[in-house]
């Protein structure tokens, strides 16, 4: 997964726009087009024997969403449900799930040229989800492939791994 | 018969037919079945016009269909039948058993035939020659074998032109005349048509006295129709002639070619004059007769329809004639029914859900509110419960379907097994209106079928046993629907031999499965449904009814549905499926575990208790057991299983719930039951995966989620 391929043609930049959201005390940014809706934290349906970060199912107008919390899959030191907690609904290849952040901060538009390669370090996430870092002034943006990470295995989010990335 | 050709010309060359074909299938499987259900009523003695007509129709239609989307073998099939069914509607012919045998059998070889086209055309197709040969005799009058039927004299004047058209599939010469074409080769494309479709008959090239015509003289089996069909591929119908080289009966009847001496004899003779009576001698005379200018000339062509060139007298009345015949069925259908994609249907339905979840947490929060100041706003809500509860119901009709779907296909398949045994049957169906989802129509089709089956295989006895145990010869096997509450009850009864409680309880033990003679009867029965009690020995010994009765309970649990038999020795027996009316809404009763709510399938629940200390036994490995009513059964600790957190410990495990799935029963502790309720079965692997002994999930009247258990995955759990 190259930078190139966030272009839609070679030569001619093509601005993303990114919904921005924070966990813990990083900020990170994700396709907007991936987003389908922002909703406040409401206590989902526990299911037995899931992962730590599956807070559960909720129902969303009838339809029944898996909800991660994001901030327990990459480790953040606290994952306190207040207020401004959000949930942040996605729709990646048809499937509906929800995942846990501290707070949306701001959707904004990134020529390709502002990002830079991610560094070789090993974290919580799998270094293929990350798609690089953006520069915003002062603050530093972790652009992350949500398909691919929401779809790894150690998600457990579907019994087989049929969310191919994109 | 000119119907067909207006079709054919009307949908013109360019207009993609595959697009059609689909609703094609669909009606023609229609016609069929609608055709074998009418022939099974058929009181051959009094068999009256409408009848007759509502048959023929039905084999016309597919006729007219296989034609024009080009499936040659149906229209030569359906063809014949039509032939043999005009015949009968006109009286010409009486009705016999073996004629409808024969219709039957050809409804069943036009299925195959269909189903393989839709395939795509791969597979063998199922040989159909024997079949066309035995319609064309009885068509012709004939008996087939030794059995004897009786033959009405037809009416003078019908016989040689009725005869000439039932008939079409005898041999007959022909002489072709093809052109004028620009390229006369184009016409040497149809000699590989006849090399490439066996049975299509002899071809041989004639002498042409023009240039730019090709005559070819044929000896086929085909109508013309069917040969204008196969040759439209190559050349245009219009440059197409085809003369038959031995009009014998009319030659005869006057001497000379005189077509034309009545007006009513002229119009049909144009259609079939080519179709030799039976038994004519098949002496070929090529060269015969170039009727080309001559009015009302039997050139096909002119047959065609309205588009094309010179119209004959006689050719105008046919069309006209079919033209109105067929308009009627066409029409009925229209007015009666849509087809919608059930994708469509299933959203609607989905939507619904929602809006009767909404409108439940609505009314939920508006409990609160003070009456006297909201009371205009309570009216509205409570409007809003009315019309949302009135609006599911109707939008759940739409899925479903009447039981008769079901229940039209056993008379045929009894009667095959009924004559097959030797043994005589009388099939009664009861409350065929009852509907039932489509969706559980489809998956109930093959446990009754199951049922019925062994009803007739070994319920009913043989006619002389039947006599000697002072029954009536005729056995009666009776399949019935009906709702009760929000469930459908099928049941299926015989007067037969009944089941040997003796015989099943010695081989219960036998298999070594635990049973004593003062089980009550229900119980006894229900052994019959345990895996493995269906064995070779059962079933001549017995009753045989252990064939596979395993899966059917299996098929019928699988839909939450339940089995019952009752049975007296020699007098018959019942078996009553009680089934959920459909599937997207399911019966359950709601359990407390913590602060958590989990859903039972109702009909899985067998019986709860407060949990006695006394009766709880721990054996090995902290395992624990419970003694209901001198029975043992397994305890599963839902708190456990479900590691659900614990806040408070005031009311905790103080029920215990006892389901049954695959024949076993075990006994989930709770904390409490909180009640029963309809709800709307989601499911949890659209977006999510399967999750350990959980079968879907619900949304409750105050939005949440709650869980349903999978009852057959924790009794399994419970045997490891």
């Amino acid at each position: 997964m190259g930078m190139t391929e966030q272009m839609d043609r070679p030569g001619s930049p093509a601005v993303r726009e990114y919904l921005t959201f924070r966990l813990g005390g990083e900020e990170y940014g994700i396709d907007i087009l991936k987003v389908q809706e922002i909703r406040g934290y409401e206590a989902p349906t526990r299911i037995a024997q899931a992962p730590i970060f599956i807070k559960g199912v909720t129902n969303l107008r009838g339809t029944i969403v898996p909800i991660v919390d994001l901030r327990l899959k990459l480790g953040c030191e606290h994952a306190h449900y207040t207020a401004s907690t959000v949930v942040v609904i996605l729709n990646l290849n048809g499937r509906i799930v929800g995942v846990v952040v501290d707070s949306v901060s701001d959707v904004m538009a990134l020529p390709p040229d502002s990002l830079r390669p991610a560094p070789d370090v090993h974290g919580a996430i799998d270094q293929d989800a990350v798609l690089g870092l953006g520069a915003l002034g002062e603050r530093m943006l972790i652009l992350l492939d949500i398909d691919k990470l929401m779809s790894g295995l150690d998600m457990a989010l579907s019994s087989e791994t049929d969310l191919v990335a994109a | 018969m000119s119907e067909m050709h207006q079709e054919a010309n009307g949908s013109g060359d360019s207009i993609d037919l595959s697009q059609f074909y689909q609703i094609f299938f669909e009606e023609a499987g229609e016609n069929l079945d609608l055709m074998e259900q009418m022939l099974l009523n058929l009181n051959l003695e009094t068999a009256d016009d409408e009848e007759l007509n509502g048959i023929f129709r039905c084999a016309h239609s597919v006729k007219g269909g296989a034609a024009t989307f080009g499936f040659a073998d149906v229209a030569e099939l359906t063809h014949q039948m039509e032939s043999l069914l005009d015949r009968l509607r006109r009286h010409e012919l009486q009705p016999n058993a073996q004629m409808v045998d024969v219709l039957l059998e050809s409804a069943d070889a036009s299925r195959g035939l269909l189903a393989r086209h839709q395939a795509g055309g791969t597979g063998e197709s199922p040989p159909t020659a024997d079949l066309v040969r035995r319609i064309s005799v009885l068509a012709a009058g004939g008996v087939l074998e030794l059995t004897a039927a009786p033959i009405t004299k037809p009416t003078p004047a019908a016989t040689p032109l009725a005869n000439a058209k039932a008939v079409s599939s005898a041999k007959r010469s022909l002489q072709i005349r093809i052109g004028p074409l620009d390229k006369p080769q184009q016409a040497d494309a149809i000699l590989e048509l006849f090399r490439d479709i066996a049975g299509l008959g002899q071809i041989v090239v004639s002498n042409s006295d023009r240039e730019d015509t090709r005559v070819f003289a044929v000896e086929t089996t085909s109508s013309d129709e069917d040969l204008l069909d196969l040759f439209e591929f190559h050349v245009s119908r219009d440059q197409v002639s085809i003369q038959s080289t031995q009009p014998v009966v009319v030659a005869e009847s006057s001497g000379d070619y005189g077509f034309f001496d009545s007006p009513g004899v002229q119009a049909e003779l144009t259609s079939y004059a080519d179709d030799p009576p039976p038994g004519a001698p098949l002496a070929p005379l090529p060269g015969f007769g170039f009727f080309d200018g001559s009015p009302g000339a039997p050139e096909l062509k002119d047959v065609v329809g309205p588009t094309a060139g010179t119209i004959s007298p006689g050719s105008k009345v046919a069309t006209t004639n079919s033209g109105t015949k067929s308009a009627v069925p066409a029409t009925q259908a229209e007015a009666a029914t849509i087809r919608v994609a059930i994708s469509k249907v299933d959203q609607l339905i989905n939507l619904v859900g929602e809006l009767v979840i909404t409108q439940a947490m609505l009314a939920q929060n508006s409990r609160a509110l003070d009456p006297a100041i909201y009371q205009q706003m309570l009216v509205g809500l409570a409007d809003l419960d009315r019309n949302t509860r009135d609006l599911q119901e109707s939008v759940m009709s739409i899925r479903m379907i009447p039981m008769s779907i079901v229940f039209s296909r056993f008379p045929r398949m009894l009667r095959d097994l009924a004559s097959k045994l030797g043994k005589k049957v009388e099939f009664v169906t009861q409350g065929e209106a009852t509907e039932l989802d489509k969706g559980l129509v489809e998956k109930i089709t093959d446990p009754l079928t199951h049922l019925v089956r062994n009803s007739c295989d070994h319920g009913i006895e043989m006619p002389t046993d039947r006599l000697a145990a002072g029954k009536p010869e005729l056995g009666t096997i009776t399949l019935s629907a009906a709702h009760q509450g929000g469930s459908i009850v099928i049941e299926v009864r015989d007067d037969g031999r009944g089941m040997s409680r003796e015989k099943i309880l010695s081989k219960a033990r036998e298999r070594g499965l635990d049973v004593s003679d003062q089980m009550p009867d229900s119980e006894v029965w229900q052994l019959i449904f345990a895996p493995g009690f269906s064995t070779a020995d059962v079933v001549t010994d017995v009753s045989g009814r252990g064939v596979g009765m395993d899966v059917v309970k299996r098929n019928i649990t699988a839909l939450n549905g339940t089995v019952e038999i009752d049975s007296a020795e020699g007098f018959g027996m019942k078996v009553s499926v009680r089934l959920p009316l459909t599937l997207a809404i399911m019966d359950g009763m709601s359990v407390g575990i913590g602060n958590e709510v989990y859903l039972l399938p109702l009909s899985s629940v067998i019986e709860s208790f407060q949990v006695d200390e006394n009766a709880v036994n721990t054996v090995g490995q902290g395992s624990q057991l419970v003694k209901v009513r001198e029975e043992y059964m397994p305890v599963i600790e839902m708190e456990k299983l479900f590691q659900v957190p614990r806040f408070n410990s005031d009311k905790c495990n103080g029920i215990m719930v006892v389901i049954e799935a695959d024949g076993s029963r075990v006994a989930l502790l709770v904390d409490e039951l909180l009640g029963q309720q309809q709800v709307v079965v989601k499911n949890l692997e659209s977006n999510y995966r399967k999750v350990p002994n959980v079968s879907g999930a619900t949304i409750l009247g105050d939005g949440k989620v709650a869980l349903i258990l999978d009852t057959a995955a924790l009794v399994r759990r419970s045997r490891h």
